[in-house]
């Protein structure tokens, strides 16, 4: 089975995110004033081979821990999506 | 002679300026290739400067995984002296040789500019040539310098004197005294036994008097003299 697995990676909770807070003033300024605690991120999208979806997201949140997401830094989130045979 | 290697990534800079700044300090300097396996008998090696991969993922995130960086990790836990340089920096947290992170800088510009940076540590092969505490003028170029760790990593940084470098910033300047939002103003590290330092400015841009300064000069002159600091292996 192939899955096809998404990855969030936002900033660490309780770290400066500049970035984050610059959208959010750029979002005030075109007034949306309702927006509040933005954060910018990066998505990571990619098939993963495994016979299970928990093993296609254990293999991914050991790349995760390995590569992807810097644990310093970074915070992670797996979502696996319904698998295609073959 | 002081034998160093400077190691080359795609994307790297001022491996040039790193070489000049080893040889005129009396060392002698050659370049090795990230995907080599060996370090060809060096006494000690530099990381240098850039862009390695593009900063694609992390700066210095796939760096961590070229084939010399076993060498490395060996030639570092035999004592050896490392020293990474900005990208280096960067390349040497991402492979935990030394703690912390560098991300975006807080204003979220890149920064060329010279910068105050107070000499903190200098039992390290890098900095032994300085005085304890002196402040030297030497220049950042990076767009990922805000040096970020756990509060508890950093206080263990603190009690055990692995704060080599601090920004200070000067009276009677512009210069910021913390230009990229660095926690507790770190400018560089070193790991437990000093022998592998980082820094985010770069010495082998200003280590010659015709540029006007040599203030990081002595960072070469260290090294090249440091036989007889290198920690016991």
């Amino acid at each position: 089975m192939t899955w096809r697995v998404h990855v969030r990676i936002l900033p660490r909770a309780g770290l400066l995110d500049p970035q984050g807070q610059a959208v959010e003033h750029a979002l005030a300024a075109l007034r949306f004033p309702e927006a509040s605690n933005v954060h910018v991120g990066k998505a990571i999208a990619l098939d993963v081979a495994a016979p299970s979806a928990a093993e296609a997201e254990a293999r991914v949140r050991t790349m995760c821990d390995r590569l992807l997401a810097n644990p310093v830094t970074e915070d992670f989130e797996i979502a696996v999506e319904a698998g295609n045979a073959g | 002679m002081m034998r160093v290697a400077v190691v080359r990534f795609p994307g790297s800079n001022c491996e040039p300026e790193a070489c000049r700044a080893i040889e005129r300090a009396g060392g002698e300097a050659f370049y090795v290739w990230h995907r080599d396996s060996s370090l060809q008998g060096a006494e000690a090696v530099l990381l240098p400067g850039g862009f390695s991969y593009g900063d694609y993922l992390r700066s210095g995130a796939i760096a961590r995984f070229s084939p010399i960086m076993d060498a490395i990790r060996q030639h570092a836990a035999a004592g050896g002296p490392v020293l990474g340089i900005c990208n280096g920096f960067q390349i040497l947290c991402e492979a935990g040789l030394l703690p912390g992170a560098l991300v975006r800088n807080a204003a979220l510009k890149y920064l060329s500019r010279p910068v105050d940076v107070r000499i903190e540590r200098t039992d390290t092969p890098f900095t032994s040539a300085y005085a304890a505490d002196e402040l030297i003028r030497i220049p950042i170029g990076h767009g990922d310098g805000r040096y970020v760790a756990s509060e508890a990593v950093l206080d263990e940084l603190e009690r055990n004197r692995r704060v080599v470098l601090r920004y200070a910033g000067s009276p009677g300047t512009d210069f910021p005294a913390n230009p990229n939002g660095s926690l507790r103003d770190i400018a560089g590290v070193c790991s437990a036994e000093g022998n592998v330092v980082g820094m985010m400015p770069h010495p082998e841009r200003l280590a010659d008097p015709v540029l006007g300064s040599d203030a990081g000069h002595r960072v070469f002159v260290s090294l090249v003299s440091s036989g007889s600091l290198t920690p016991d292996s």
